[in-house]
């Protein structure tokens, strides 16, 4: 198990070293120069000559990657050029409220889909299953932003049943008052695509012939469903939902602007806006390593759930 | 290489009409394509300026409500040209204001006077006709997300086709690149190009969404290059001396090019989405274009006045045209490859 872990560790090295590169290159080269940016308008030659020493952009380019590795080594990405706080301190600090939204939301949406999903292929092949497929793909077909402002403004702004954005200093004020209207939305955008993902999970299995046995030997289909299926169908569940982990911080950006929650998503849309190079450069790193790190906690996790599965 | 005499067997219908005889049973795929093409031909009359042309023209008063609903009638008075202003004896700029205006008569540019207080569907602030800018936006959106799918089809087949083909480094060149690729959410890397290229333009944002989208054609189709290499027609064309260019694209990749089609017919529904997403966070399409998604940056802030139409008219074209983009994608994808149904 460990010498497993440490071989995926070590494979994980060119495809970070990859992504570092790329992200290099990207702000680097594909960039352009951003000292003229952060000299302002009344700059002298002095004033820039003293900002590209202090970015190293006076270096040859591999003294650069070299700083850059190190500040990926180090989490000391220095300070964001918009605000001068340091990056560091903006994904801690942006981390939390993030979470505050993303952890209620994953554990509601998936409960929720394997429950519709196994309801659905309970009635497999009837009409209820076919509305319910056509409405997955009509409720799909409309933009999340159609979604956030018809919400927003219907049940925050017309009936106050939440208040229309803000974030609080308590965490419980947070999650009680603050974060459920941005999760009732999560919820509404992500259940059609998730209902569909495990309908065709769950249907790969109740074609097995282990499902034809437990209904041989007279177990009621409800039993069936929820037990042995549910746990074969969980493996690519799994897969799915620890894949989608680190994406989902960033995916949920919208929300985060909309509702004025101080999460990670905002920050790199405030980055991009601000063209604020290190707070996006350091999201990047570190999201593509927690993608990676997420991907071999899925597939630690399928031994846990499914014996048969050999991690060798 | 029938012999002469022999009765000739009828021909046995190849991929394409097997394929597309399937789809014409389905009636659903029939009804979503007949709306895609719907759309199509809109963004095809107003490219060529036959429609919407004029949609920048202020033809109604500002927030102009739908005819059903009815004239608002805090603004038909809006309708009415306004009343001249009264002669100011010590303006300075009278004599070169009465030229001007001598001139714009003379034009017949009759501007206030034809300001209608309804449209069928409504007016945008500046009095812009919400139909016509709804198919003008359409245009923008639905050309972004055909082109940006095709480059990324077309770097996701070239890639796969070089990896598949030759294997070996060249495989592990490009699996490396994937890896590095879809290490990177797909949105963060969207947002991150963004960043870096500045430039706002529609060019921008097909590049953006064609250079972070080939991920996916790429693994489809380095996987079926590995499979039809070894294929007996292939060897076939190794014996008889074909380059390995003419073995990859001219032998193999009409065999597999289904494939690739499935994937721009998803792929486009996804860039749609993005396209609108980006434009509505203003990286996207430039001031002065209009796209859906911009049209919905518009709409958010309208809505709190209670003008809902611009908000109800984007969002109804985009959520009909990618319904049924997407099922007649699913209906393509089932007719090209019955197996994986």
């Amino acid at each position: 198990m460990t010498a497993y872990i440490l071989r995926r560790l070590w494979q994980m090295l060119p495809t970070m070293a990859g992504v570092v590169v790329l992200v290099f290159v990207l702000f680097n080269w594909v960039g352009g120069d951003p000292t003229y940016l952060l000299a302002g308008k009344m700059a002298d030659a002095r004033a820039i000559a003293n900002i590209r020493a202090q970015l190293g952009l006076d270096a040859p380019w591999y003294v650069q990657l070299g700083i850059f590795v190190k500040q990926i080594a180090t989490f000391d990405f220095g300070n964001a050029w918009a605000t001068g706080e340091p990056v560091s301190h903006i994904i801690a600090t942006r981390l939390g409220p993030s979470l505050t939204v993303l952890v209620p939301l994953t554990v509601l949406e998936t409960a929720i889909g394997i429950a519709l999903a196994l309801a659905v292929a309970f009635v497999r092949g009837s009409l209820t299953d076919r509305l319910v497929m056509v409405a997955c793909t009509v409720g799909m077909s409309i933009s999340i932003l159609v979604y956030i402002i018809v919400f927003q403004y219907g049940l925050a702004y017309r009936l106050g049943l939440f208040p229309v954005q803000g974030w609080g200093e308590h965490f419980t004020e947070n999650l009680l008052r603050y974060a459920p209207l941005p999760i009732l939305i999560g919820l509404a955008v992500s259940v059609a695509p998730t209902l569909r993902l495990f309908r065709s999970f769950v249907l790969d299995e109740v074609g097995q012939d282990y499902v034809r046995t437990a209904r041989a030997k007279g177990l009621p289909e409800r039993r069936i469903v929820w037990v042995h299926v549910l746990r074969n169908a969980a493996i690519p569940i799994i897969t799915y939902v620890m894949a989608n982990l680190p994406a989902l911080l960033i995916g949920a950006f919208l929300l985060e602007r909309f509702f004025g929650i101080p999460g990670i998503g905002r920050e790199v849309i405030l980055a991009v806006e601000r063209s604020d190079f290190p707070v996006i450069k350091a999201v990047t790193v570190y999201v593509a390593a927690a993608t990676m790190v997420f991907n071999l906690l899925a597939d630690l996790m399928y031994q846990a759930v499914d014996p048969r599965v050999q991690l060798a | 290489m029938t012999a002469p005499g022999l009765h000739h067997p009828a021909v046995s219908p190849g991929l394409w009409t097997l394929a597309w005889r399937r789809l014409r049973a389905d009636r659903v795929a029939m009804a979503a394509l007949g709306v895609v093409c719907l759309f199509l031909l809109a963004v095809v009359l107003s490219a060529t300026g036959l429609v919407a042309a004029d949609w920048e023209d202020e033809v109604a008063v500002n927030y102009a409500p739908p005819t059903f609903v009815g004239r608002d009638p805090a603004l038909a008075a809006l309708a009415q040209p306004p009343a001249p202003a009264p002669p100011n004896a010590f303006d300075p700029l009278a004599g070169d204001l009465a030229v001007l205006k001598a001139r714009l008569a003379r034009q017949g540019q009759a501007h206030h006077a034809a300001r209608r207080a309804t449209l069928p569907f409504g007016a945008d602030k500046w009095g812009h006709d919400v139909v016509r800018k709804t198919i003008k936006g359409g245009q923008t959106s639905i050309v972004v997300g055909l082109v940006a799918a095709f480059v990324a089809v077309a770097l996701g087949t070239l890639f796969g086709a070089l990896s598949g083909f030759y294997g070996g480094r060249v495989d592990d060149f490009f699996n490396w690149f994937y890896s590095v690729f879809t290490a990177i959410p797909s949105i963060l890397m969207i947002l991150t190009v963004a960043a870096v290229l500045q430039t706002r333009g529609v060019a921008t944002i097909v590049l953006i969404l064609g250079l972070t989208g080939w991920t996916g054609p790429y693994r489809l189709i380095r996987a079926e290059y590995i499979k039809h290499k070894a294929r007996e027609y292939v060897l076939a064309a190794d014996a008889i001396g074909a380059s390995s260019r003419r073995k990859m694209f001219v032998h193999i990749f009409p065999n597999v090019s289904h494939v690739a089609l499935v994937q721009v017919s998803i792929l486009v529904v996804g860039f749609i989405k993005a396209e609108v997403i980006l434009s509505f966070l203003g990286f996207g399409v430039p001031v002065g274009v209009v796209s859906w998604g911009s049209m919905l940056n518009e709409a958010q802030n309208e809505l709190i006045l209670g003008k809902w139409w611009q908000l109800t008219a984007a969002a109804t074209a985009m959520a009909l045209l990618v319904t049924a983009f997407s099922l007649f994608a699913d209906a393509l994808r089932d007719a090209l490859d019955p197996k994986l149904k």
